[in-house]
């Protein structure tokens, strides 16, 4: 199985390379379109700022490249975000693959920003969450969320509800860290390279 | 809800981990790789992995082990010594770490902590800060603990965050190794004081040391040493003791 993982400069991309290792499949880190369109799974991680990301993609060519990917495909944290319309981050507009305004968490008494740690998991849907239930734990970092919409596959609370997953088509995103998040990270890892 | 993180600290001195009291008299815990995936499968939160001599020697933070530790860790993994520039930070995380702490080089350069968060993303960039109680006041001290600096501690971690810094690990230096729990006075202040996650580390010794630090610090994880390497609390058992306090940890 080829496993590509986008190779955009857009963040820390080792550990999802060792997390992938640690499944047993040797993924290829490459910005090439051909090598894109060939592998057989497609692994979007990011990390960082919304604009400098989208300006990175733009200088590779990929914000035209990957809409057009149709194996199955999934950005991670940042790369969930980047798969949305629009982000109040620095007021810049994304890949526009799923309607989504990407927005800022409010911080209160209770709730900081970033919304940094281990949060559980609700209203689990698809096939990325087969063998995960409610009561998991996955780790995210971020200060922008995705609100719920008919394309979130899983929710999390800071407080309200916000999307943890989404999914179009061919196109899924988790807003945790799948590559940190233990053993039920590498559960989704799994499922989403069994798809 | 997000739950409190219990955050083992290796302190890594020549390939491995040591741990001291008060900064000094360190004895060795262990080869760091073993303990990483230990507490990983134990349920830790978190590794913080700190190369201790790093500033004093002037030397950089040891990526190849960073990296055979990253390899086996399926958790978030910190690393901190002696980083002073973006390209400290860049090797790093090409090694796997996820996030960098930085400490003596932002108090020297507190912009160093803006041009990493524009960089990088603030979720990788915690500022260490060490604090010794002088004179009933919390004072920040700079290279591994021994050198004054003359700043505050609530006033110099409200700076770090609002330079760019996504976390604060707020170490008692008062604290650390005594095993006679957190400075809770320091941590409810600067927990207060900043919006970012407060990560409070020094002196923990009992379980209910971690109870108090959570809800009268109001900090957001903590971290410890001594207590994990030399076995004295296991990670399963304090995760338990805290869920039946009703603090919300990931069990």
């Amino acid at each position: 199985m080829e496993i590509a993982v986008v190779d955009y400069k857009g963040g820390n991309v080792q550990s999802v390379l060792f997390a992938l290792e640690r499944l047993g499949v040797q993924p290829t880190l490459t910005a090439d379109p051909e090598a894109l369109r060939k592998a057989d799974k497609v692994l979007f991680p990011g990390e960082g700022e919304a604009s400098s990301a989208m300006q990175a993609l733009r200088a590779a060519g990929l914000d035209v490249v990957l809409p057009t990917l149709t194996q199955p495909f999934l950005g991670i944290c940042l790369g969930m975000q980047l798969l949305g319309q629009h982000s109040e981050e620095n007021n810049t507009s994304l890949l526009g693959l799923l309607p989504f305004t990407v927005q800022r968490f409010v911080p209160d008494a209770a709730h900081k920003v970033p919304h940094m740690g281990w949060n559980n998991l609700q209203a689990l849907r698809g096939p990325l969450f087969a063998g995960v239930s409610a009561a998991d734990h996955v780790y995210f970092v971020h200060s922008y969320y995705a609100p719920v919409g008919e394309y979130t596959t899983a929710q999390a609370l800071h407080p309200a509800p916000f999307s943890a997953a989404v999914q179009h088509g061919n196109f899924h995103g988790v807003q945790f860290h799948t590559e940190k998040s233990g053993a039920v990270g590498t559960r989704i890892l799994a499922n989403f390279l069994d798809l | 809800m997000v739950k409190k993180r219990l955050i083992p600290c290796l302190d890594v001195r020549d390939g491995r981990t040591v741990k001291g009291v008060q900064f000094e008299g360190l004895r060795d815990a262990g080869d760091p790789v073993a303990l990483a995936a230990r507490y990983a499968r134990e349920g830790a939160d978190e590794l913080v992995f700190l190369d201790i001599t790093a500033t004093n020697q002037r030397r950089q933070p040891l990526t190849e082990l960073v990296r055979d530790v990253a390899r086996v860790l399926d958790i978030p993994f910190t690393v901190g010594g002696g980083i002073s520039t973006v390209a400290d930070v860049e090797a790093l995380l090409l090694s796997g770490a996820d996030k960098v702490s930085i400490n003596s080089a932002a108090l020297a350069r507190p912009e160093l902590i803006h041009e990493l968060a524009q960089r990088f993303g603030s979720q990788c960039v915690v500022v260490a800060v060490d604090a010794r109680l002088v004179e009933g006041q919390w004072q920040i001290m700079t290279r591994a603990g021994t050198v004054a600096t003359g700043r505050e501690a609530v006033a110099w971690c409200r700076e770090a965050a609002s330079l760019g810094a996504g976390e604060l690990l707020l170490t008692s230096m008062s604290h650390d190794g005594t095993k006679s729990g957190f400075a809770l006075d320091l941590t409810q202040a600067v927990s207060e004081a900043v919006s970012v996650p407060v990560i409070a580390s020094g002196g923990a010794g009992q379980p209910a040391d971690f109870t108090a630090v959570f809800r009268a610090g109001g900090a957001d994880a903590a971290l410890a040493a001594s207590i994990f390497h030399f076995n004295e609390t296991a990670i399963p058992t304090l995760k338990h003791y805290l869920h039946l306090a009703g603090i919300p940890v990931r069990l």
